[in-house]
Protein backbone atom coordinates (compact mmCIF):
# COMPACT_ATOMS: atom_id res chain seq x y z
CA UNK A 1 0.00 0.00 0.00
CA UNK A 2 1.38 3.77 -0.90
CA UNK A 3 1.92 5.56 2.10
CA UNK A 4 -1.67 8.09 2.04
CA UNK A 5 0.19 10.64 4.88
CA UNK A 6 -0.26 13.54 2.10
CA UNK A 7 -4.14 12.53 1.09
CA UNK A 8 -5.36 12.15 4.65
CA UNK A 9 -3.06 15.85 5.12
CA UNK A 10 -5.00 17.46 2.58
CA UNK A 11 -8.80 15.87 3.71
CA UNK A 12 -7.85 17.59 7.11
CA UNK A 13 -6.82 20.59 5.93
CA UNK A 14 -10.61 20.22 3.35
CA UNK A 15 -12.24 19.72 6.49
CA UNK A 16 -10.93 22.80 9.05
CA UNK A 17 -10.83 25.59 6.38
CA UNK A 18 -13.41 24.30 3.76
CA UNK A 19 -17.55 24.43 5.33
CA UNK A 20 -18.87 21.60 3.10
CA UNK A 21 -21.43 24.06 0.64
CA UNK A 22 -24.70 22.32 2.14
CA UNK A 23 -23.64 23.81 5.57
CA UNK A 24 -23.04 27.14 4.19
CA UNK A 25 -26.32 27.05 2.25
CA UNK A 26 -27.94 26.51 5.53
CA UNK A 27 -26.18 29.64 7.19
CA UNK A 28 -27.39 31.78 4.37
CA UNK A 29 -30.72 31.29 4.07
CA UNK A 30 -30.76 31.28 8.12
CA UNK A 31 -29.08 34.75 7.62
CA UNK A 32 -32.02 36.09 5.19
CA UNK A 33 -34.53 34.86 7.99
CA UNK A 34 -33.04 37.21 10.20
CA UNK A 35 -34.26 40.55 10.85
CA UNK A 36 -31.83 42.75 9.02
CA UNK A 37 -29.65 45.18 11.96
CA UNK A 38 -30.28 42.44 14.50
CA UNK A 39 -28.17 40.84 16.79
CA UNK A 40 -28.90 37.65 15.01
CA UNK A 41 -28.29 38.96 11.49
CA UNK A 42 -24.87 40.25 12.52
CA UNK A 43 -23.88 37.16 14.11
CA UNK A 44 -24.69 35.20 10.88
CA UNK A 45 -23.23 37.77 8.76
CA UNK A 46 -19.42 37.88 10.56
CA UNK A 47 -19.82 33.93 10.70
CA UNK A 48 -20.28 33.84 6.79
CA UNK A 49 -17.94 36.87 6.47
CA UNK A 50 -15.33 34.14 8.43
CA UNK A 51 -16.18 31.55 6.23
CA UNK A 52 -15.15 33.01 2.77
CA UNK A 53 -12.04 34.41 4.23
CA UNK A 54 -11.38 31.04 6.03
CA UNK A 55 -11.70 29.28 2.60
CA UNK A 56 -9.58 32.15 0.52
CA UNK A 57 -6.90 31.53 3.36
CA UNK A 58 -6.82 28.15 3.53
CA UNK A 59 -6.81 28.86 7.31
CA UNK A 60 -9.19 26.98 9.88
CA UNK A 61 -12.65 28.04 10.21
CA UNK A 62 -12.69 27.85 13.63
CA UNK A 63 -9.49 27.81 16.09
CA UNK A 64 -11.15 24.83 17.89
CA UNK A 65 -10.35 22.53 15.38
CA UNK A 66 -12.25 19.57 17.59
CA UNK A 67 -11.34 15.87 18.02
CA UNK A 68 -10.47 14.59 14.47
CA UNK A 69 -12.54 11.46 14.31
CA UNK A 70 -12.39 9.21 11.15
CA UNK A 71 -14.58 6.81 9.34
CA UNK A 72 -12.64 4.99 7.27
CA UNK A 73 -13.78 2.65 4.48
CA UNK A 74 -11.37 0.11 3.59
CA UNK A 75 -10.71 -3.77 1.21
CA UNK A 76 -10.02 -6.86 2.90
CA UNK A 77 -6.45 -6.46 2.23
CA UNK A 78 -5.72 -3.05 3.77
CA UNK A 79 -4.04 -3.24 6.88
CA UNK A 80 -5.77 -0.64 9.57
CA UNK A 81 -2.73 -0.75 11.27
CA UNK A 82 -0.81 1.47 8.37
CA UNK A 83 -3.57 3.27 7.79
CA UNK A 84 -3.85 4.31 11.46
CA UNK A 85 -0.01 5.15 11.14
CA UNK A 86 -0.49 7.32 8.38
CA UNK A 87 -3.40 9.27 10.04
CA UNK A 88 -1.35 9.77 12.82
CA UNK A 89 1.48 11.48 10.66
CA UNK A 90 -1.19 13.23 9.07
CA UNK A 91 -2.37 14.96 12.29
CA UNK A 92 0.93 15.99 13.28
CA UNK A 93 2.13 17.36 10.15
CA UNK A 94 -1.39 19.23 9.90
CA UNK A 95 -0.91 20.60 13.29
CA UNK A 96 2.78 21.69 12.18
CA UNK A 97 1.08 23.71 8.86
CA UNK A 98 -1.33 25.28 10.87
CA UNK A 99 -4.41 23.63 9.80
CA UNK A 100 -5.10 22.05 13.46
CA UNK A 101 -4.38 23.69 16.65
CA UNK A 102 -2.75 21.39 19.50
CA UNK A 103 -5.56 19.79 20.53
CA UNK A 104 -4.47 16.44 22.69
CA UNK A 105 -3.94 17.01 26.18
CA UNK A 106 -2.97 13.65 28.55
CA UNK A 107 -5.41 13.87 31.39
CA UNK A 108 -3.34 12.76 33.96
CA UNK A 109 -0.48 15.66 33.62
CA UNK A 110 -2.28 18.14 31.67
CA UNK A 111 0.67 18.78 29.17
CA UNK A 112 -0.35 19.28 25.47
CA UNK A 113 0.86 16.70 22.75
CA UNK A 114 1.54 19.66 20.29
CA UNK A 115 1.02 17.22 17.96
CA UNK A 116 -2.88 16.35 17.81
CA UNK A 117 -1.82 12.27 18.87
CA UNK A 118 -2.33 10.64 21.82
CA UNK A 119 -4.38 8.09 23.81
CA UNK A 120 -7.08 7.11 21.78
CA UNK A 121 -6.16 10.77 19.96
CA UNK A 122 -7.59 11.17 16.86
CA UNK A 123 -10.63 8.45 17.07
CA UNK A 124 -11.03 6.14 14.04
CA UNK A 125 -13.43 3.82 13.35
CA UNK A 126 -12.84 0.88 10.59
CA UNK A 127 -15.41 -0.19 8.08
CA UNK A 128 -14.51 -3.29 5.90
CA UNK A 129 -16.13 -3.02 2.27
CA UNK A 130 -16.36 -4.37 -1.00
CA UNK A 131 -15.22 -1.62 -3.09
CA UNK A 132 -11.52 -1.81 -3.86
CA UNK A 133 -11.22 1.97 -3.11
CA UNK A 134 -10.34 3.01 0.21
CA UNK A 135 -12.77 6.46 1.80
CA UNK A 136 -11.88 8.50 4.61
CA UNK A 137 -14.40 10.49 6.24
CA UNK A 138 -13.53 12.85 8.76
CA UNK A 139 -15.46 14.76 11.03
CA UNK A 140 -13.79 17.90 13.32
CA UNK A 141 -15.76 18.17 16.26
CA UNK A 142 -15.04 20.96 18.77
CA UNK A 143 -14.92 21.00 22.11
CA UNK A 144 -17.41 24.00 22.71
CA UNK A 145 -20.33 21.93 21.36
CA UNK A 146 -19.23 18.98 22.63
CA UNK A 147 -20.02 20.05 26.60
CA UNK A 148 -23.47 20.34 26.05
CA UNK A 149 -24.08 17.27 24.59
CA UNK A 150 -26.49 15.32 26.41
CA UNK A 151 -27.69 11.55 27.06
CA UNK A 152 -31.15 10.70 28.51
CA UNK A 153 -32.06 7.52 29.98
CA UNK A 154 -35.94 7.11 29.38
CA UNK A 155 -38.29 7.40 30.64
CA UNK A 156 -37.38 10.60 32.02
CA UNK A 157 -39.97 11.49 34.71
CA UNK A 158 -39.46 15.29 34.90
CA UNK A 159 -39.63 15.50 31.50
CA UNK A 160 -42.31 13.28 31.29
CA UNK A 161 -40.89 11.54 28.42
CA UNK A 162 -41.62 8.09 27.99
CA UNK A 163 -39.95 5.22 25.52
CA UNK A 164 -41.39 6.51 22.31
CA UNK A 165 -40.49 8.63 19.45
CA UNK A 166 -42.70 11.74 21.46
CA UNK A 167 -40.12 11.42 24.69
CA UNK A 168 -37.14 11.41 21.84
CA UNK A 169 -38.84 14.99 20.81
CA UNK A 170 -39.13 15.82 24.24
CA UNK A 171 -35.52 15.11 25.50
CA UNK A 172 -33.90 16.70 22.01
CA UNK A 173 -35.67 19.66 23.13
CA UNK A 174 -34.14 19.51 26.65
CA UNK A 175 -31.07 19.07 25.60
CA UNK A 176 -31.33 22.45 22.53
CA UNK A 177 -32.96 24.23 25.65
CA UNK A 178 -29.59 23.89 28.23
CA UNK A 179 -27.57 24.19 25.47
CA UNK A 180 -28.55 27.80 24.74
CA UNK A 181 -25.81 29.85 22.70
CA UNK A 182 -23.40 27.65 24.15
CA UNK A 183 -22.72 25.01 21.60
CA UNK A 184 -22.21 27.75 19.40
CA UNK A 185 -25.85 27.87 17.55
CA UNK A 186 -27.13 27.41 14.76
CA UNK A 187 -25.36 24.21 15.44
CA UNK A 188 -26.78 20.60 13.73
CA UNK A 189 -27.89 18.01 16.36
CA UNK A 190 -27.43 14.41 15.61
CA UNK A 191 -29.23 11.99 17.79
CA UNK A 192 -28.93 8.25 18.11
CA UNK A 193 -31.94 6.96 20.06
CA UNK A 194 -31.06 3.69 21.57
CA UNK A 195 -27.54 1.61 21.85
CA UNK A 196 -25.63 1.62 24.87
CA UNK A 197 -24.50 4.46 26.62
CA UNK A 198 -20.93 4.15 24.31
CA UNK A 199 -22.25 3.10 21.16
CA UNK A 200 -24.87 5.99 20.99
CA UNK A 201 -22.75 8.84 20.95
CA UNK A 202 -20.58 7.18 18.45
CA UNK A 203 -23.36 6.94 16.53
CA UNK A 204 -24.75 10.28 17.13
CA UNK A 205 -21.71 11.47 15.77
CA UNK A 206 -21.47 9.94 12.83
CA UNK A 207 -24.81 11.12 11.69
CA UNK A 208 -23.76 14.44 11.56
CA UNK A 209 -21.77 12.97 8.29
CA UNK A 210 -24.88 13.40 6.58
CA UNK A 211 -25.63 16.01 4.16
CA UNK A 212 -28.19 18.47 5.58
CA UNK A 213 -30.11 18.16 1.91
CA UNK A 214 -30.40 14.58 2.52
CA UNK A 215 -33.40 13.67 3.87
CA UNK A 216 -33.48 10.42 6.44
CA UNK A 217 -33.51 6.83 4.84
CA UNK A 218 -36.72 5.81 7.41
CA UNK A 219 -39.72 7.88 6.97
CA UNK A 220 -40.33 7.78 10.69
CA UNK A 221 -36.71 9.30 11.58
CA UNK A 222 -37.51 11.71 8.95
CA UNK A 223 -40.64 12.80 10.12
CA UNK A 224 -38.90 13.35 13.24
CA UNK A 225 -35.97 15.26 12.54
CA UNK A 226 -38.64 17.99 10.24
CA UNK A 227 -40.79 18.36 13.02
CA UNK A 228 -37.69 18.59 15.85
CA UNK A 229 -36.02 21.63 13.48
CA UNK A 230 -39.70 23.17 13.33
CA UNK A 231 -40.41 22.81 16.82
CA UNK A 232 -36.70 23.69 18.10
CA UNK A 233 -36.42 26.92 15.91
CA UNK A 234 -39.49 27.98 17.60
CA UNK A 235 -37.36 28.34 20.83
CA UNK A 236 -35.66 31.71 19.48
CA UNK A 237 -32.60 31.00 21.20
CA UNK A 238 -30.92 32.52 18.02
CA UNK A 239 -27.38 32.39 16.33
CA UNK A 240 -24.98 32.41 19.35
CA UNK A 241 -28.00 32.66 21.59
CA UNK A 242 -28.44 36.33 20.93
CA UNK A 243 -32.02 35.78 19.99
CA UNK A 244 -33.52 35.02 16.84
CA UNK A 245 -35.37 32.88 14.32
CA UNK A 246 -32.77 29.94 13.11
CA UNK A 247 -31.63 28.10 16.70
CA UNK A 248 -30.45 24.56 14.58
CA UNK A 249 -29.42 24.26 11.52
CA UNK A 250 -30.59 20.83 11.33
CA UNK A 251 -31.48 17.20 13.10
CA UNK A 252 -29.99 14.41 12.72
CA UNK A 253 -31.21 10.63 13.74
CA UNK A 254 -30.62 7.64 13.57
CA UNK A 255 -31.27 4.66 15.67
CA UNK A 256 -29.87 1.43 17.23
CA UNK A 257 -30.85 -2.06 19.06
CA UNK A 258 -31.07 -1.44 22.85
CA UNK A 259 -31.43 -4.36 25.69
CA UNK A 260 -35.13 -4.35 27.09
CA UNK A 261 -33.59 -2.65 30.24
CA UNK A 262 -32.15 0.68 28.48
CA UNK A 263 -33.56 3.04 26.37
CA UNK A 264 -30.78 5.99 25.59
CA UNK A 265 -31.37 8.79 23.87
CA UNK A 266 -27.37 10.58 23.14
CA UNK A 267 -27.32 13.72 21.87
CA UNK A 268 -24.41 15.09 20.20
CA UNK A 269 -24.40 18.86 19.24
CA UNK A 270 -22.25 20.36 16.91
CA UNK A 271 -21.71 23.82 16.21
CA UNK A 272 -22.40 25.92 12.92
CA UNK A 273 -19.01 24.89 12.10
CA UNK A 274 -20.41 21.74 11.01
CA UNK A 275 -16.17 20.49 9.75
CA UNK A 276 -16.47 17.43 7.39
CA UNK A 277 -14.33 16.10 4.43
CA UNK A 278 -14.23 13.01 2.41
CA UNK A 279 -11.55 11.52 0.45
CA UNK A 280 -11.65 9.02 -2.05
CA UNK A 281 -8.71 6.98 -2.51
CA UNK A 282 -8.65 4.69 -5.50
CA UNK A 283 -6.19 3.48 -8.08
CA UNK A 284 -3.52 6.12 -6.23
CA UNK A 285 -5.70 8.67 -7.40
CA UNK A 286 -7.38 10.63 -4.16
CA UNK A 287 -11.05 12.97 -4.96
CA UNK A 288 -11.77 15.48 -2.48
CA UNK A 289 -15.64 16.12 -1.52
CA UNK B 1 -21.41 50.94 16.34
CA UNK B 2 -19.63 51.98 19.58
CA UNK B 3 -16.00 52.00 19.10
CA UNK B 4 -14.04 51.35 22.18
CA UNK B 5 -10.00 51.93 22.94
CA UNK B 6 -8.51 50.00 25.73
CA UNK B 7 -7.82 51.17 28.23
CA UNK B 8 -11.58 52.05 28.63
CA UNK B 9 -12.38 54.35 30.84
CA UNK B 10 -15.77 54.21 33.16
CA UNK B 11 -18.11 56.33 31.36
CA UNK B 12 -17.53 54.29 27.97
CA UNK B 13 -18.52 51.40 29.87
CA UNK B 14 -21.51 53.00 31.60
CA UNK B 15 -23.12 54.13 28.03
CA UNK B 16 -23.43 50.41 26.62
CA UNK B 17 -26.36 48.81 26.57
CA UNK B 18 -26.83 44.99 26.17
CA UNK B 19 -27.58 44.51 22.29
CA UNK B 20 -25.09 46.73 21.14
CA UNK B 21 -22.36 46.59 18.63
CA UNK B 22 -19.07 47.37 19.78
CA UNK B 23 -15.37 47.33 18.37
CA UNK B 24 -12.75 46.94 20.07
CA UNK B 25 -8.84 48.31 19.57
CA UNK B 26 -5.88 48.26 21.90
CA UNK B 27 -3.94 45.83 23.81
CA UNK B 28 -5.77 42.75 24.92
CA UNK B 29 -5.23 39.17 26.58
CA UNK B 30 -6.55 36.13 25.99
CA UNK B 31 -7.05 33.59 29.21
CA UNK B 32 -8.47 30.78 29.62
CA UNK B 33 -8.98 28.11 32.29
CA UNK B 34 -5.38 27.74 33.07
CA UNK B 35 -4.69 31.23 33.03
CA UNK B 36 -7.83 32.16 34.91
CA UNK B 37 -7.08 29.38 37.85
CA UNK B 38 -3.52 30.74 37.92
CA UNK B 39 -4.48 34.80 38.29
CA UNK B 40 -6.56 33.77 41.39
CA UNK B 41 -4.78 31.10 43.13
CA UNK B 42 -1.37 33.02 42.47
CA UNK B 43 -2.70 36.91 43.28
CA UNK B 44 -6.17 36.86 44.24
CA UNK B 45 -7.00 34.36 47.26
CA UNK B 46 -3.31 35.30 48.73
CA UNK B 47 -2.67 37.44 51.65
CA UNK B 48 -0.07 39.16 49.84
CA UNK B 49 1.52 37.31 45.93
CA UNK B 50 4.74 36.15 46.60
CA UNK B 51 5.45 33.98 43.79
CA UNK B 52 5.82 35.15 39.74
CA UNK B 53 5.95 38.91 40.55
CA UNK B 54 7.57 40.28 37.54
CA UNK B 55 5.07 38.59 35.81
CA UNK B 56 1.71 40.16 38.26
CA UNK B 57 3.27 44.00 37.56
CA UNK B 58 3.07 43.00 33.78
CA UNK B 59 -0.56 41.36 34.25
CA UNK B 60 -1.56 44.34 36.28
CA UNK B 61 -0.41 47.20 34.09
CA UNK B 62 -2.03 45.15 30.75
CA UNK B 63 -5.19 44.63 32.57
CA UNK B 64 -5.99 47.85 34.52
CA UNK B 65 -8.67 48.96 32.80
CA UNK B 66 -8.00 46.75 30.45
CA UNK B 67 -10.06 43.42 28.36
CA UNK B 68 -9.63 40.26 28.70
CA UNK B 69 -10.20 37.47 25.69
CA UNK B 70 -11.50 33.85 26.75
CA UNK B 71 -9.59 32.13 23.74
CA UNK B 72 -7.24 29.64 22.92
CA UNK B 73 -5.69 30.41 19.56
CA UNK B 74 -4.09 28.85 16.72
CA UNK B 75 -0.61 30.59 16.10
CA UNK B 76 2.06 30.07 13.78
CA UNK B 77 5.49 31.35 14.38
CA UNK B 78 7.13 33.79 11.77
CA UNK B 79 10.60 33.04 10.03
CA UNK B 80 12.16 36.34 12.34
CA UNK B 81 10.35 34.66 15.74
CA UNK B 82 7.64 37.00 16.02
CA UNK B 83 3.75 35.61 16.50
CA UNK B 84 0.98 35.45 14.47
CA UNK B 85 -2.54 34.49 15.35
CA UNK B 86 -4.01 32.40 12.69
CA UNK B 87 -7.26 31.49 13.71
CA UNK B 88 -8.66 33.19 17.59
CA UNK B 89 -12.41 32.72 18.09
CA UNK B 90 -13.74 33.02 21.19
CA UNK B 91 -14.03 29.85 23.92
CA UNK B 92 -17.22 29.27 25.95
CA UNK B 93 -16.87 31.48 28.81
CA UNK B 94 -18.95 29.77 31.44
CA UNK B 95 -16.18 27.91 32.65
CA UNK B 96 -14.72 30.88 34.48
CA UNK B 97 -17.43 31.95 36.41
CA UNK B 98 -16.18 30.46 39.42
CA UNK B 99 -12.74 33.04 38.58
CA UNK B 100 -14.25 36.54 36.49
CA UNK B 101 -15.87 38.38 39.30
CA UNK B 102 -12.45 38.11 41.41
CA UNK B 103 -9.99 39.03 38.48
CA UNK B 104 -12.29 42.04 37.55
CA UNK B 105 -12.52 42.89 40.85
CA UNK B 106 -8.44 42.50 41.43
CA UNK B 107 -7.05 44.10 37.93
CA UNK B 108 -9.95 46.32 37.16
CA UNK B 109 -10.68 44.79 34.18
CA UNK B 110 -13.54 46.57 32.26
CA UNK B 111 -14.35 44.06 29.18
CA UNK B 112 -14.49 40.36 29.38
CA UNK B 113 -14.84 38.84 25.60
CA UNK B 114 -16.12 35.45 25.11
CA UNK B 115 -18.98 33.10 23.80
CA UNK B 116 -22.07 31.61 25.47
CA UNK B 117 -21.78 34.49 28.16
CA UNK B 118 -21.33 34.43 32.02
CA UNK B 119 -23.70 33.78 35.18
CA UNK B 120 -24.86 35.98 38.17
CA UNK B 121 -21.53 36.50 39.96
CA UNK B 122 -20.03 38.04 36.79
CA UNK B 123 -22.94 39.96 36.02
CA UNK B 124 -23.12 41.11 39.82
CA UNK B 125 -19.40 42.44 39.60
CA UNK B 126 -20.02 44.01 36.05
CA UNK B 127 -22.69 46.61 37.71
CA UNK B 128 -19.99 46.85 41.13
CA UNK B 129 -16.86 47.62 39.15
CA UNK B 130 -18.35 48.98 36.07
CA UNK B 131 -17.59 45.92 33.31
CA UNK B 132 -19.06 44.58 30.52
CA UNK B 133 -19.44 41.33 28.96
CA UNK B 134 -18.81 41.14 25.43
CA UNK B 135 -19.84 38.22 23.18
CA UNK B 136 -17.52 37.30 20.16
CA UNK B 137 -19.21 35.27 17.23
CA UNK B 138 -18.28 31.65 18.20
CA UNK B 139 -16.04 30.05 15.63
CA UNK B 140 -15.41 33.15 13.28
CA UNK B 141 -11.47 32.46 13.91
CA UNK B 142 -10.13 33.50 10.86
CA UNK B 143 -11.79 36.90 10.66
CA UNK B 144 -10.75 37.61 14.44
CA UNK B 145 -7.19 36.46 13.73
CA UNK B 146 -7.72 39.19 10.76
CA UNK B 147 -8.43 42.12 13.34
CA UNK B 148 -5.23 41.12 15.29
CA UNK B 149 -2.53 43.16 14.10
CA UNK B 150 -0.34 42.44 16.28
CA UNK B 151 1.48 39.66 18.67
CA UNK B 152 2.99 41.78 21.50
CA UNK B 153 3.97 38.94 23.79
CA UNK B 154 3.12 35.53 25.55
CA UNK B 155 3.55 34.48 28.71
CA UNK B 156 3.02 30.86 30.26
CA UNK B 157 3.49 29.48 26.62
CA UNK B 158 5.64 26.76 27.61
CA UNK B 159 4.01 25.92 31.16
CA UNK B 160 0.34 25.93 29.50
CA UNK B 161 0.41 25.45 26.30
CA UNK B 162 -0.67 27.45 23.53
CA UNK B 163 -4.45 27.63 23.62
CA UNK B 164 -4.30 28.04 27.00
CA UNK B 165 -1.32 30.67 27.20
CA UNK B 166 -1.82 34.56 28.12
CA UNK B 167 -1.23 35.70 24.48
CA UNK B 168 -1.05 39.90 24.51
CA UNK B 169 -2.22 41.08 21.63
CA UNK B 170 -3.23 44.11 19.23
CA UNK B 171 -6.39 44.51 18.10
CA UNK B 172 -7.95 46.94 15.49
CA UNK B 173 -11.90 46.84 14.98
CA UNK B 174 -12.52 43.62 16.96
CA UNK B 175 -15.80 42.90 16.20
CA UNK B 176 -18.46 41.94 19.40
CA UNK B 177 -22.37 42.37 20.78
CA UNK B 178 -22.50 43.59 24.63
CA UNK B 179 -25.14 40.89 25.88
CA UNK B 180 -24.56 41.73 29.72
CA UNK B 181 -23.72 45.33 30.14
CA UNK B 182 -22.83 47.42 33.38
CA UNK B 183 -26.53 47.89 34.71
CA UNK B 184 -27.90 44.68 35.43
CA UNK B 185 -28.98 43.20 32.06
CA UNK B 186 -28.02 39.76 30.61
CA UNK B 187 -29.41 39.39 26.95
CA UNK B 188 -28.43 35.34 27.83
CA UNK B 189 -30.77 35.80 30.67
CA UNK B 190 -33.58 37.15 29.03
CA UNK B 191 -33.15 34.72 25.85
CA UNK B 192 -32.92 31.70 28.32
CA UNK B 193 -36.06 32.60 29.98
CA UNK B 194 -38.10 33.63 26.64
CA UNK B 195 -36.91 29.88 25.58
CA UNK B 196 -37.84 28.22 28.84
CA UNK B 197 -41.67 29.46 28.37
CA UNK B 198 -41.57 28.41 24.58
CA UNK B 199 -40.03 24.97 25.76
CA UNK B 200 -42.95 24.63 28.20
CA UNK B 201 -45.97 25.15 25.80
CA UNK B 202 -43.84 22.68 23.29
CA UNK B 203 -43.85 19.76 25.74
CA UNK B 204 -46.91 20.49 27.50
Amino acid sequence: MNDLTEQFVELIRKAATELPPDVEQALVAAKERELPGSAAAGALETILRNVGLARQLSSPVCQDTGTPIFEIYHPQHVSTREVTAAVRRACALATQRAFLRPNAVDSVTGINSGDNTGVDFPTLHFHEWDDDAIKAQLLLKGGGSENVGAQYKLPDAQLKAGRDLEGVRKVVLDAVLRAQGEGCSPGVIGVCIGGDRGSGYIKAKQTLLRRLDEPNPDAALDALERRLLSDLNSLDIGPMGFGGRTTVLGVRIAAQHRLPACYFVSIAYMCWANRRATVVIRDGQATYA
Amino acid sequence: MHKLTVPIPDEAIRALRAGDQVSLTGIMVTARDAAHKFLVETYVRVDQPTQELELYQELKSILNGGAIYHCGPVVSKNPDGTWRFVAAGPTTSIREEVYEPEVIAHFNVKAVIGKGGMGPNTLKANQEHTAVYLSAVGGAATLIADAVKEVVTVYKKDEFGVPEAFWVIRVEDFPAVVTMDAHGRSIHDEVAAASQSRFDELVK
